[in-house]
């Protein structure tokens, strides 16, 4: 099958791909670029593991083709922080035990991370609303919304102390 | 030497039993630096995928691999046939019976594995799967277990028709086994002569564990040594290792079998499926390592169906509400072949647990086992071996009997609780329940959600239900269950022979760190976090300072694995006897340093003191420095210890649930407004990881009572292949929940400990059920079968006239 070159940006780095033109976004940047943060569990987009950040939306990896992903701007849980200055979220989420086995937990921190960019001020029924597209089956979802809704409290409290 | 730091100081210093450690294994998590079967990707490694089975029953008349071996890039195609000569096309189940690896002649179930694409990579591999052509001859379909037993349809050629099964005699050609426990006539007698008796049946649907990363596995068989690595998604590693060893006859030292982080459990990845023994099979064939990973379509059809139990129950009680007796018959159906994940002596694991919270005097449990043409099973979805369907079938007869007695069910248990005083108690079919408070757990229960008042509320909301002013109405769904974990005593307890002891090996190193290695494997229990707490309360040296780890079974000690809430009640107990053969040995080094009898030196937190001298000590860290770099008379170098834990008895956590909920009679939604969970796993190791474990459970609980199901049509097609269609709440659709407890240790565990995982899957389904029932009791409704989705709810509703 011939394959194409698509360019785009993964965790602020410019990437020159060659893919099958039916390969799918989260097959690339699991296999190819090695970011193995984002995980299968469904392949129908109904639980999340996969979701990544693409031009400032949450996204499904699973369901989308790479070459959709041309000229786009992504973000992985692996962009969001590093060992030396974790996101908050990444932090809130321990502190909170808001994960258990951890595979659904870099697509629902990422996905929390636009969530949060969507509405910074969320009630716990916002969170709840907003996270409805990533499934977990350890936690109940009590702790992640907890962790979430401490993060956004975090994130406003460092805004208002910057201004 | 003068101490600054205050004992208490020292005590927080440890992170011991008790407190909310936070957990270690979160920052690679949360980091997207786990190591899930799906992230191991090994040189030239190729990937496996299945030709699966259109038909649920059918003749495969030939099986054409030219094309898909034609394709570029496919390796191999494997069928039954290239498996016959290493009599690897069948392998055994983990109940006594034994199962295609490919099929073999004929297929029983929609998605069973017919052939094995190798190929270079997924895509190939998927491409390929399409060009295998299979020419099958449809044969009639059994889905029901009722009219399996009465069928001419043989389902399995392979058994002799007459010949008994690994549980004794099958009575038809489709019957698997008769099980028995109890007194039969004597609880038929008790029966006879009631004042009262409750009848019904009691249907626990077909469902699946679904933990959100599926099934996988990577095989490498390196040839030049000799030896086979195999990376898998195991419950239980070692005995995997033992399996793969007796099936392949690679010696057992040659096999390397690795667990790596798990994606969740729940019971499914403690069964050997097809696709663990094809990708070793394709390794050993091609030399290089091979993956096999399932989609969730092969997840929800093939591997690890759970529950689908008919339970016929009667129970009887006094006028006043004393239960006399318990009769239970239970049609039990396992799909095609018998793979249900039980120790070998209980093929319908501990149903007969049945008898729940009860002092029921007499009681018989009959459990007839049923071949059908769907997927094999089946396990125990966070539930320790059938206890969830025993807690349910008694909490349902419970609340039926108190609509026959027209007593409040809260009131009916109060009533027939075991007393305190009655522990140890030995049940009618055959348990000792190590310890429980039962009345205490309920008070508190009721008192905490005000139960009179709730109850006061129902009954105006009913009024004006009746008044037509409003069109929901409300139910108070109780629930008291009684588990039975940790399994188990190796008297009575193995899984393919193996004992289910669990086990624990420790290192102290030289600067007082250590490492401890554990037969389990977590799947998101937090292992890492809490058996170090464990550790640190026994040995004094900080949980931050130990490692735990598990799953390798070249470095771990020989475990069964984590399943039926068993690594706290047998691989924790090890943790905590192995501490203290440290600490034994700890004593007699300090007595050593000290110049002093080793009685004359007593533990404290992180040293050890000279007895009324506490000035003179020496901590852990330097007792572990000395055991490496003093010759001590009559005292082996080192500070190691290993121990293997073989639990005189099972534990048995307890807990008192109750949900709220208003049911709109008109679009059949259920809104859960309240859930109270009390639960009483004895000694509590963390906090936190507790209440993690609760909220889980019960929200597995809430899919399996309101929605998630495995079903099928009458051709044998499963309907509910996706996640489109098989319901997993999401955090919209969670209610919040209200945890508490109650402690009551388990006299014969050396830290009291029993177990918590499982316990809201267990109390929870009943709750949820209940709270639905308990809505319709004012207009008839006795028993209606799960789950309770708004199509059935509604159904119930419009059954019952509240439409008309």
């Amino acid at each position: 099958m011939t394959k194409h070159h698509v360019k785009m940006t993964v965790n602020g780095e410019d990437r020159d791909i060659l893919v099958e033109p039916r390969e799918l976004l989260i097959h690339t940047l699991r296999d190819q670029l090695d970011l193995k943060g984002p995980h299968v569990g469904c392949e129908t987009s109904h639980c999340g593991a996969c979701t990544v950040d693409l031009d400032g939306k949450s996204v499904k990896a699973c369901t989308m083709f790479t070459v959709q992903a041309a000229g786009k701007d992504i973000t992985t849980i692996e962009g969001l922080g590093n060992p030396d200055a974790l996101h908050v979220l990444q932090e809130s989420f321990r502190e909170h035990h808001g994960l258990q086995c951890g595979y659904c937990t870099p697509g629902m921190i990422t996905r929390a991370h636009r969530l949060l960019q969507e509405n910074p001020n969320p009630t716990e029924e916002d969170v709840r609303f907003g996270l409805s597209g990533n499934l977990c089956r350890c936690t109940g979802y009590q702790n992640i919304v907890k962790s979430v809704l401490a993060a956004a409290s975090e994130l406003n409290a460092a805004k208002e102390a910057a201004q | 030497m003068k101490d600054e730091v205050t004992r208490d100081e020292r005590v927080a210093n440890l992170k011991g039993m008790g407190c909310a450690r936070k957990r270690v294994e979160d920052a690679r998590f949360t980091q997207g630096k786990g190591n899930y079967i799906d992230d191991i990707n090994l040189p030239g490694m190729l990937h496996g995928d299945f030709v699966r089975s259109p038909y649920a029953h059918a003749r495969v008349k030939s099986i054409n691999i030219d094309a898909a071996m034609a394709l570029p890039g496919v390796v191999a195609v494997l069928t039954a046939k290239d498996l016959e000569p290493l009599s690897l096309h069948w392998m055994p189940t983990l109940a006594g019976d034994k199962q295609m690896v490919l099929a073999d002649g004929k297929v029983l179930f929609q998605g069973q594995e017919v052939a094995f694409v190798v190929a270079k990579d997924r895509y190939i591999a998927a491409d390929a799967v399409e060009l295998v052509e299979v020419e099958y001859e449809e044969l009639p379909v059994i889905v029901d277990p009722f009219k399996s037993l009465q069928s001419d349809v043989v389902l399995r050629e392979d058994l002799e028709p007459g010949a008994d099964g690994a549980h004794g005699p099958r009575k038809h050609p489709n019957h698997i086994f008769l099980w028995e426990v109890g007194d039969k006539s004597a609880t038929e007698a008790v029966l006879d002569e009631a004042d009262v008796v409750a009848e019904e049946m009691v249907y626990y649907h077909r469902t699946h564990p679904c933990p959100l990363e599926p099934c996988g596995s990577v095989a490498s068989m390196d040839k030049v040594n000799g030896k086979l690595t195999l990376y898998g998604t195991f419950q239980a590693p070692h005995v995997v290792r033992t399996v793969a060893s007796l099936l392949s006859g690679i010696e057992e030292h040659n096999i390397r079998v690795v667990s790596p982080d798990i994606g969740g459990g729940f019971g499914n990845k403690v069964g050997v499926y097809p696709g663990y023994v094809c990708s070793i099979v394709a390794s050993i064939v091609t030399g290089v390592p091979v993956k096999w990973i399932e989609d969730r379509m092969d997840n929800l059809m093939s591997t690890a169906f759970a529950r689908d139990y008919h339970m016929h129950g009667k129970i009887s009680a006094t006028k006043e509400g004393k239960i006399t007796g318990l009769w239970c018959h239970t049609t039990a159906d396992h799909g095609a072949f018998d793979a249900c994940a039980d120790p070998t002596k209980y093929p319908a694991g501990f149903m007969s647990i049945c008898t729940g919270s009860y002092d029921i005097p007499v009681a018989y449990l009959g459990v007839d086992g049923v071949y059908t043409n769907k997927a094999p099973g089946g396990v125990a979805y966070r539930c320790s071996f059938r206890v969830t369907e025993a807690a349910y079938f008694i909490e349902r007869m419970i609340e039926v009997l108190a609509i026959e007695l027209n007593m409040d069910a809260a009131e009916l248990r109060r009533i027939n609780f075991i007393k305190k005083e009655q522990f140890p108690y030995n049940s009618a079919l055959g348990w000792e329940y190590d310890s429980g408070d039962y009345h205490t757990a309920w008070d508190k229960a009721l008192e905490a959600v005000d139960y009179k008042g709730l109850r006061a509320e129902q009954t105006e909301r009913l009024e004006a239900f009746k008044r037509g002013e409003t069109r929901k109405l409300m139910g108070i769904g109780l629930t008291f269950f009684t588990e039975i974990v940790g399994a188990g005593p190796v008297k009575n307890c193995d899984i393919l022979g193996m004992g289910m002891f669990d086990s624990c090996e420790i290192r102290i190193h030289p600067t007082g760190s250590a490492i401890a290695r554990l037969g389990t494997i977590s799947q998101g229990q937090g292992h890492a976090t809490t058996f170090a707490q464990i550790l640190a309360s026994e040995i004094g040296i900080p949980a931050d300072s130990i490692t735990i780890e598990e799953g390798d079974t070249d470095t771990a000690p020989y475990g069964l694995g984590t399943y039926g809430s068993r690594s706290t009640p047998v691989a924790g107990a090890a943790t905590a006897l192995a501490g203290r053969k440290i600490r034994a040995k700890a004593q007699m080094i300090a007595a050593y340093l000290l110049e002093v009898h080793d009685d004359d030196v007593e533990f404290d937190v992180d040293r050890f003191v000279v007895k009324g001298a506490p000035e003179r000590f020496k901590t852990m860290k330097e007792i572990a420095y000395a055991s490496y770099n003093q010759a001590i008379p009559g005292v082996e170098p080192g500070l190691e210890a290993v121990s293997y834990y073989d639990p005189p008895n099972m534990t048995y956590p307890f807990g008192a649930y109750i949900c709220v909920m208003d049911v709109d009679v008109d679009t059949g939604t259920a809104d859960i407004r309240q859930f109270y969970a009390l639960d009483d796993c004895g000694t509590r190791i963390n906090p936190m990881v507790i209440e993690g474990q609760v909220h889980g459970g019960l929200t597995e609980a809430l899919a399996i009572a309101m929605g998630q199901e495995i079903a099928y049509d009458e051709m044998g097609n499963h309907k509910t292949s996706t996640l489109m269609d098989f319901f997993i709440p999401t955090a919209w659709e969670t209610p919040h929940y209200t945890t508490d407890h109650t402690v009551t240790p388990s006299p014969h565990h050396p830290i009291g400990a029993k177990g918590v995982g499982e316990s809201p899957n267990v109390g929870g389904v009943p709750a949820f059920s209940n709270a639905v029932h308990d809505a319709f009791r004012p207009f008839g409704l006795r028993q209606s079968h799960m789950p309770h989705d708004h199509w059935r709810i509604w159904k119930i509703a419009n059954g019952l006239g509240l439409h008309d």
